[in-house]
């Protein structure tokens, strides 16, 4: 899994059926430090999570086990709120 | 499975449901000689490792494997702890 910081939101009329309800949200990962990575990604919000909230990051078909997400079109799904990163180097 | 060290724990109080009682740990990804290799990341621990621990993790969907019959919505996985690395000269 990835950290992330939540940058914004996504709002589309036209998707799969499957993603109606969905919560999009645009993250940017960062560094387990909390500096900002130039990648970004659309995922699907599952716990949640607010603008500019540390999340936790699952992606590929692991994202579609996060709860309510069974058998969707995603492959990027925001699986927890991070409180606490904790690193020695 | 790739090799890596134990650099960090990540604590969420709002998470997936199936990441309950998960331990969720930074890991460093590591080349044979244990220098540093590429970008930090998040795995879920299912062998009990700790810190500064070599291990070896599996990405992708496998990584919720060692849970099942439990669904955790995780693509890293810890698998092993490395004892040691012996690479013929």
């Amino acid at each position: 899994m990835q950290l992330a910081r939540v940058v914004g939101t996504v709002v589309s009329t036209r998707k799969d059926e499957r993603l109606h309800g969905a919560k999009l949200l645009v993250v940017r990962t960062v560094d387990p430090h909390g500096k900002d990575d130039t990648a970004y990604m659309v995922a699907v919000d599952t716990v949640d999570a607010g603008a500019n909230d540390r999340v936790l990051i699952v992606t590929g078909s692991s994202a579609r086990m996060a709860s309510g997400l069974k058998d969707c079109p995603v492959d990027a799904a925001i699986v927890g709120v991070v409180d606490i990163v904790d690193v020695k180097e | 499975m790739l090799l890596a060290r134990v650099v960090g724990t990540v604590v969420c109080a709002r998470k997936d449901a199936g990441l309950t009682g998960t331990k969720l740990l930074v890991i460093q990804p590591i080349k044979t000689d244990r220098t540093p290799h590429g970008k930090a990341l998040v795995a879920v621990d299912s062998v009990g490792a700790g810190a500064a621990e070599e291990v070896i993790y599996v990405r992708g969907r496998e990584a919720s494997f060692p849970f099942l019959p439990a669904e955790v919505p995780a693509d890293a996985a810890i698998v092993g702890i490395v004892d040691r690395i012996h690479i013929g000269s």
